[in-house]
């Protein structure tokens, strides 16, 4: 109970930079962000304006950080950074915002607001403002190792279903694979069929791969609650399992932060580069495929959508991957309005779909997605990430809309040649 | 002071009080930035954050399709009155004599009809915008009184240039003068208000575009 | 020129020119002109012919301070013989220091006489600027100029102060101001309350000096037929005509030279001449780079032009110099174009970058440092941290 304002600020301080300051030197409130924001969009109110969520960051850059600023301050001109602001922004920053990136895509004078946003979530935790879903999710996966409290007990249950249905060992712990796959709680909970399809298409391929018991959990709980210290040592956690193994590569799964998160934040985080390349599952595939070693057969006739996970496509840069997958198998593929990296959040990434608070609001952005497959009338949705895939069949449910979701990897296994 | 004499100090020490004040701000917020640094990537590259960064300079001038539909009016007024500033300012033959005198380069002129016309719509879109940010709500949410100062400060030089060049208003020598201490009210503001996006703009852009590309995407 | 005055003094003005051997018919055509050139109606020429007729030839003293006689000289250039001298013949000039006859004690005496005779009737005209800084500067007869300005005043139906000088200042006035120059209209708001004691004690001023009527006829010198415009609009109407701001006839001084400049569609199209002999200036392009003063300058040289509608500067290939502005000596240089500062403002700005450069290197050394203390000061952030 040891979070105070002090630390928050200190924490915001530590974040400013030079892109920091270039941004916030260059915004010229034209709201073109919120135009793209589908949190702004879909339920309105203006402060959910992208640039807006950004107030408790630009205050002590400003402050701190410039002449004008210093000068405010010594007059006591400044506006005030106390908990009753924070308080007020913690659903801005935290309920309507998944991380997107969309506004950082579309704000003219180039202002990386998404980044900013995680950088104001260091100082909102670090004061105590963050929301109780997150936290709670956080603790466990530091306690336990899973923001869903899966441990290996379970995995381990779930692998043993596994390699009876498929008939294939699930290799476990083994040295000088080339490489470690990561799962995230909700596949190994939810989709158990992910590690069933990864165990066909590696074994056709002829691929060495292993699952390690020290650190098998994907998903970042430091990176959605925005802790950067806390992510570094879930981080950590995999950097020593995949060192202790010897691996080439670690796979990040069909989930859309943990690519963010052990990709992109990984070696920032703790400091390092990593010694072991770090790729997600569809880059891994298509390479497979690249190469002949994924023979797929079979087509699918219903008309197929893709739909872009916003970490893994805009923010990770796997975006031709999924397509050049999805051709393999696919006879009638259209792609929906903005796709590829300019399309639309499902709505729940980036901690909104664990925090319960949340709820309402992120069924009520869905209607963004609505709108795009209504333009389409899709027969099934195809994705690569299980919370886009579980917050879509949500909201789909609640829109009554019939459109099943696939996922990628599954659907590839299903047309593995035999 | 007669109308001449307030010409000449505006034309003397006003501008150079100006000038000291715009340029020692801009270095002085330029220099902030830059020397705060930034941490070095350590994870692997996908793409040249150069290329990216540079690319992205350019390329966030011209919004996607879906961007462009929801943000029409912004999109276009904003470029309408963007462009209007600069051929007025930049194609102004007395304009141009003065970056001659400043830098030693100059280039050709447009005739004054053009550079008339030019103004005008710039006004008039300029006066369209505002109009838009009070009645839009996010627009009036977000706005400071340092955005609507920028918005005076940036209609007055024309406004006045073109009193100035229509002989409207006061005699001759005073409205050169007051269109020339204008601008000299935008360069001592210049450097305390979002003005300093001209500056930064391609700053952020970079920045944008380079951590982007890094992750192997083209903003 | 001059004519014994006595004699002249009870003819009417049509006496005087018909004695000159003026036509009736050109008489008219004078009076046409001028009614043109005073943006008056056609139906006004009759009005003016009466005037100018049946007009007593009213008694003018002209005062010449510190002036250099351009003025005069311009008015007074007889190439030919033009109506605007004649005309000029035709006022009862009783006191000029370069025209008169007499000298010495005598013109003194011609000047207190005209007074006493035409007390509240008689023009006063003035050339030249008024030192205040050491009456020494510029004295006559040992009469301070200052002095006899308000005493001459006192009397006066009108002033019309000629040339820049007298109108703003002019070359006496310019930076650094040696001799405290000071114009007509600066004279009437500093002294105009002076008690003056008058040149006999029966004459009366007829007002407050600040009250009378001044008409501002700047130029270096003036076109003359714009002072004689404007003496014609006095004899025929009996008041000043329509002023600007500054004083001056709007009917000569109602548009800038860059309004009714013949170069102007050459400015419009952006054809200017760069230096004085290069081709577009061989072309006669517009001046504005090489300084013209055109576009802040009021006077009638564009369209009236100078002996006679010969040519004025610009038509001659050097920039209009704004000599009927006030301080157009100190207006920055006559080949600094309007849109130059007048300063070296290059030179200020890089002694600023570099001065700045040094504030923003302190700037963000200051910022560096803050940012080491918080990485310093933060303390690793745990899931017991997460709650207050």
């Amino acid at each position: 109970m040891s979070a105070s304002l002090e630390k928050g600020i200190n924490a915001l301080k530590k974040e400013v930079d030079s892109t920091v300051a270039a941004f916030f030197s260059s915004c010229v409130n034209c709201g073109m962000c919120a135009d793209a924001c589908l949190f702004y969009t879909e339920a309105g109110c203006p402060a959910r304006t992208p640039i807006n969520k950004t107030e408790p960051l630009r205050r002590i850059w400003k402050q701190e950080y410039t002449l004008l600023g210093r000068i405010g301050k010594l007059l006591g001109l400044n506006k005030p950074i106390d908990h009753d602001f924070l308080q007020r922004w913690e659903k801005l920053v935290y309920d309507s915002c998944t991380l997107c990136g969309r506004c950082s895509m579309v704000c003219p004078v180039g202002i990386d607001i998404t980044a900013m946003i995680r950088k104001t979530r260091e100082g909102m935790a670090a004061a105590g403002h963050a929301p109780e879903g997150l936290i709670g999710a956080t603790k466990r996966a530091v306690e336990t190792g899973s923001p869903m409290g899966v441990k290996l007990p379970a995995l381990l249950a779930v692998i043993a279903h596994v390699e009876k249905d498929t008939g294939l060992k699930v290799p476990v712990d083994v040295e000088g694979a080339e490489y470690m796959l990561l799962l995230s709680s909700m596949e190994i909970m939810n989709f158990p069929e992910f590690i069933e399809a990864i165990a066909k298409i590696f074994d056709k391929a002829g691929a060495s791969w292993t699952i390690s018991t020290e650190a098998f959990e994907a998903t970042n709980s430091g990176i959605q609650i925005g802790v950067s210290d806390i992510a570094a040592a879930l981080v950590q956690r995999i950097v020593d399992a995949a060192e202790k193994l010897k691996v080439k590569t670690v796979i990040s799964p069909e989930c859309g932060h943990a690519y963010m998160a052990i990709r992109w934040d990984g070696p920032n985080l703790i400091g390092k580069s990593f010694n072991f390349k770090v790729r997600h599952i569809l880059e891994v595939l298509d390479e497979l495929r690249k190469d002949g070693r994924l023979k797929i057969t079979g087509k699918e006739t219903q008309k197929l959508t893709y739909h872009d996970p916003c970490q893994i496509s805009r923010r990770g840069g796997v975006i031709d991957q999924p397509r050049n997958l999805i051709n393999t198998f696919a006879d009638n593929f259209i792609e929906m309005p903005d796709a590829g990296k300019m399309n639309w959040c499902c709505g729940a990434g980036g901690g909104v779909s664990t925090n319960e608070r949340a709820d309402e609001l992120r069924l009520k952005v869905f209607q963004r997605k609505k709108d795009q497959l209504d333009k389409i009338k899709p027969d099934a949705i195809i994705s690569a990430c299980s919370n886009c895939r579980i917050h879509l069949e949500d909201g789909l449910e609640e829109y009554n809309m019939d459109i099943p979701l696939m996922s990628l990897t599954e659907t590839l296994a299903e047309h593995l040649e035999e | 002071m007669s109308e001449i004499e307030f010409l000449s100090w505006v034309r003397g020490p006003g501008f150079e009080i100006a000038t000291i004040i715009f340029v020692a701000g801009v270095v002085i917020r330029v220099s902030e930035i830059f020397l705060l640094g930034r941490k070095k990537n350590l994870a692997e590259a996908k793409g040249s954050e150069m290329k990216g960064g540079l690319h992205t300079i350019l390329s966030r001038s011209i919004p996607d399709k879906s961007t462009l539909q929801r943000s029409t009016f912004k999109i276009v007024s904003g470029y309408i009155f963007h462009i209007g500033l600069f051929i007025t300012i930049c194609f102004f033959a007395p304009h141009i004599l003065l970056v001659k005198e400043l830098t030693g380069i100059s280039w050709p002129s447009l005739p004054t009809a053009i550079i008339d016309a030019s103004a005008v719509v710039s006004i008039i879109t300029l006066v369209v915008v505002l109009i838009h940010r009070l009645r839009n709500t996010v627009l009036k949410f977000l706005s400071t009184s340092g955005d609507y100062l920028v918005w005076l400060l940036t209609i007055l030089p024309l406004i006045t240039g073109y009193m100035a060049f229509h002989r409207i208003g006061m005699s001759a020598p005073s409205m050169l003068a007051i269109h020339i201490l204008s601008i000299e009210l935008l360069l001592v503001a210049f450097p305390f208000t979002k003005l300093m996006h001209a500056f930064t703009l391609p700053i952020a852009r970079w920045y944008n575009g380079a951590i982007s590309a890094y992750r192997g995407v083209e903003s | 020129m001059m004519i014994d005055n006595k004699n002249l003094k009870d003819k009417t003005l049509g006496d005087a020119l018909r004695s000159q051997g003026i036509s009736r018919r050109s008489f008219l055509k004078f009076c046409a002109a001028t009614a043109s050139m005073m943006a008056l109606p056609p139906s006004m020429i009759p009005a003016i012919a009466e005037a100018l007729e049946k007009a007593k030839k009213p008694s003018v003293i002209w005062l010449s301070f510190q002036e250099c006689t351009g003025c005069t000289e311009s008015l007074t250039r007889a190439h030919t013989a033009t109506i605007e001298n004649l005309i000029f013949d035709s006022i009862s000039l009783d006191y000029h220091h370069t025209l008169q006859a007499a000298s010495g004690e005598a013109a003194e005496e011609a000047r207190t006489e005209a007074m006493k005779e035409n007390w509240g009737e008689y023009l006063l005209v003035v050339d030249g600027s008024i030192p205040t800084k050491d009456m020494g500067y510029s004295t006559i007869a040992g009469m301070s100029n200052l002095d006899m300005f308000l005493e001459t005043a006192a009397g006066a139906a009108a002033i019309i102060s000629v040339g820049t000088c007298a109108a703003f200042g002019g070359i006496p006035h310019a930076n650094p101001n040696p001799t405290g120059a000071y114009s007509v209209h600066d004279i009437i708001k500093q002294y105009g309350d002076r008690e003056v004691e008058g040149i006999s004690p029966e004459l009366v001023s007829n007002g407050r000096l600040a009250d009378k009527p001044v008409i501002t006829v700047p130029g270096c010198p003036p076109i003359p037929v714009v002072i004689t415009g404007v003496l014609t609009h006095y004899l025929t109407f009996g008041a000043i005509p329509e002023l600007d701001h500054l004083g001056r006839p709007k009917a000569f001084y109602g548009s800038s030279i860059h309004d009714r400049c013949y170069r102007r569609p050459f400015y419009d199209k952006g054809l200017f001449a760069e230096t004085f002999d290069d081709e577009g200036a061989k072309k006669g392009w517009c001046l504005y780079k090489l300084g013209c003063k055109g576009p802040t300058t009021y006077n009638a040289c564009a369209t009236t032009k100078w002996n006679n509608g010969t040519s004025f500067p610009i038509e001659s290939g050097h920039p209009c110099l704004g000599c009927s502005e006030p301080d157009f000596w100190d207006g920055g240089g006559f080949y600094k174009a309007l849109s130059i500062p007048t300063v070296d403002i290059a030179g200020a700005a890089i002694y600023a970058a570099a001065g700045a450069a040094a504030a923003g290197v302190a700037l963000g050394a200051l910022n560096k440092n803050k940012k080491q203390k918080t990485i310093s000061e933060h303390s690793k952030t745990t899931i017991d941290d997460l709650e207050k």
